[in-house]
């Protein structure tokens, strides 16, 4: 164990941290804090930037400006002196293997069976023998309630199956800190339920979750802390009692008439 | 609920346009048919006699061989040269693209030539340092052999158009795909070998097949420097008995029979790669003839 991991340091700290797509700048300096074992619901309106910042807490995108850490190591960079540099492809890997993400639209690998979605990691990343990443696949799939379709392709399970297997294959790497990029956005109604369930479970397990959603009766029930996005700052932060059912901002206010 | 309405009888559309249509294209098949049964000098029986003559097998053997060996050099340095031309690394980028420019822009016979007549400027050819010392001489005429330049020439051509093709089946596979590969901690190349091309091969496999049958047919091309695949053979055997026809007639049935077990040979391949595409497989031809013999006789040709 790392005494990084364990108490003092957050799970995920931002400061002022910055992301530019061309001109348009989309981050304009997050600061937010989340502890080890602590539920996080990042709430706004679309293009606010939310998914953006979440893309960059595992280096999927470049910050240009600012502090990301996790788990106390800066994410993609490395600090010697006051020369920062660039991690090598190997190193970024590496420290991405730590945080599961569970995406939008799935991205489950469609020629593997949802078992082989699940092993492929540990396999091929971790070089766990196969017979052990099965038994661990397996109890992971039962954990998601998906035992007995451990043999089906993607294509043959319903949306809410297989973003439940993405949550499995996510867990096959036993992470410290899980992403959910709005988790239940691509889903018919009826079938939201059965993720926001298994996502219950991880955190009742006391798994750190960054989920970035708009589900705000999950965010209400769930979360620890909740931040509201706009424009590219965080315009609230607290618990949701706070700032889902009084915000102070007007701006945020304004977004939950909308969506509540 | 009321009880069930008749089932519609409707008196069906006529369509006297395809029966004139049927009709005219029956009577040209009759008289081509007609054609190969009734012209003797097609000589059908020098045809049958030299359909499993000895060179003849050797000519297919070699036909296969050059085809096999050919696509082999030409899907392997294809998907270097699409995954150089996808590089973030401009040079990289810039290899590749000149290579295909330059491959794809001259005639294959004249590249195929070309090997086949480089010693003749060429001497010698050798490994080491460039511009310094060497460690390893080879007379090229020795290292360049006929079977070489037909391998050199008709793969490395064929390698400019499969990196095109791969480069297609690359792009199909969504950009989802790569960042769940990343997020799980796996490399570039392990995201290559594992998730990008085992679903890009779904869109290669059908262009290739496609080359693959042009090559079966390119390899001919081998003749003009005299290596005796089966066009080469052929052209031996009738610069001797002056039986022209019917040996391209004998050639024509190998070259056909070698193009429709390639068909055989595609269909379990893209069946292969097509898992999870679809929510079930079809059936594969010998198991449609089981289920036909066992579950339901006589359906068909009711």
């Amino acid at each position: 164990m790392t005494t990084a991991g364990s108490g003092a340091a957050p799970m995920v700290r931002a400061e002022g941290v910055h992301k530019r797509f061309g001109r348009t700048e989309v981050l304009r300096g997050i600061s937010l804090e989340v502890a080890a074992g602590e539920v996080c619901c990042v709430i706004g309106p679309s293009g606010s930037g939310k998914s953006t910042f979440l893309r960059c807490v595992n280096h999927l995108e470049k910050i240009d400006a600012g502090r990301l850490e996790v788990d106390g190591t800066l994410v993609g960079y490395r600090e010697e002196g006051d020369r920062i540099h660039e991690l090598r492809e190997r190193e970024v890997a590496a420290t991405r293997r730590d945080i599961g993400m569970v995406f939008q639209r799935f991205n489950l690998f469609p020629h593997m069976t949802a078992l082989g979605n699940v092993m492929e990691a540990p396999v091929q990343v971790l070089g766990t023998a196969k017979r052990d990443a099965e038994t661990a696949a397996r109890a992971l799939l039962d954990r998601v309630g998906l035992g007995d379709r451990a043999g089906a392709y993607p294509a043959q399970l319903s949306g809410g199956q297989q973003q439940r297997v993405a949550i499995a294959r996510a867990l096959a790497m036993r992470p410290k800190l899980m992403l959910f990029d709005e988790p239940t956005s691509a889903l018919d109604p009826e079938l939201v339920g059965e993720v926001l369930d298994v996502m219950r479970g991880l955190a009742a397990d006391g798994m750190t979750m960054l989920v970035v959603t708009h589900e705000m009766g999950f965010a209400r029930e769930v979360a620890d802390q909740v931040v509201f996005i706009d424009e590219g700052v965080v315009v609230e932060a607290g618990p949701p009692a706070d700032v889902i059912t009084a915000p102070r901002e007007p701006r945020t206010r304004d977004f939950l008439s909308k969506v509540l | 609920m009321a009880t069930r309405p008749d089932d519609i009888r409707a008196v069906p559309v006529r369509h006297p346009g395809r029966w004139v249509a049927a009709a005219a294209l029956g009577v040209l098949v009759a008289m081509l048919v007609h054609f190969l049964v009734t012209q003797h000098k097609l000589r059908w029986d020098v045809v049958a006699s030299n359909l499993f003559a000895h060179p003849v097998l050797v000519g297919v053997e070699r036909t296969v061989l050059l085809t096999v060996g050919c696509m082999a050099i030409g899907v392997v340095l294809g998907v270097v040269l699409a995954v150089l031309r996808m590089s973030p690394n401009p040079v990289l980028k810039g290899v590749s693209w000149a290579y295909i420019w330059f491959f794809r822009g001259t005639p294959v016979l004249v590249q195929l030539l070309f090997w086949f007549f480089l010693p003749s400027v060429v001497a010698s050819l050798s490994v080491g340092v460039p511009f310094g010392p060497s460690f390893l001489h080879a007379d090229s005429k020795t290292v360049v052999t006929q079977l070489v330049s037909v391998l050199l020439g008709l793969g490395l051509n064929e390698a400019a158009y499969m990196a095109e093709i791969a480069r297609a089946g690359i792009l199909s596979v969504d950009a989802g795909q790569s960042e769940a590969a990343a997020a799980l901690g796996m490399r570039r190349v392990q995201t290559l070998r594992r998730i990008v091309l085992p679903q890009a091969m779904r869109v290669i496999i059908p262009p290739t097949g496609n080359e693959t049958i042009s090559m079966l047919k390119t390899t001919s091309l081998a003749s003009t420097i005299g290596y005796l695949e089966l066009l080469g053979t052929a052209q031996e055997i009738y610069a001797r008995n002056y039986l022209i026809i019917p040996l391209l007639l004998c050639i024509s049935l190998w070259y056909l029979a070698l193009t429709s077990v390639s068909y055989v040979g595609q269909y379990y391949l893209e069946r292969r790669f097509g898992r999870g595409a679809a929510r079930e497989l079809p059936p594969t031809p010998l198991q449609r003839v089981r289920v036909a013999l066992a579950g339901r006789p006589g359906q068909g040709l009711g």
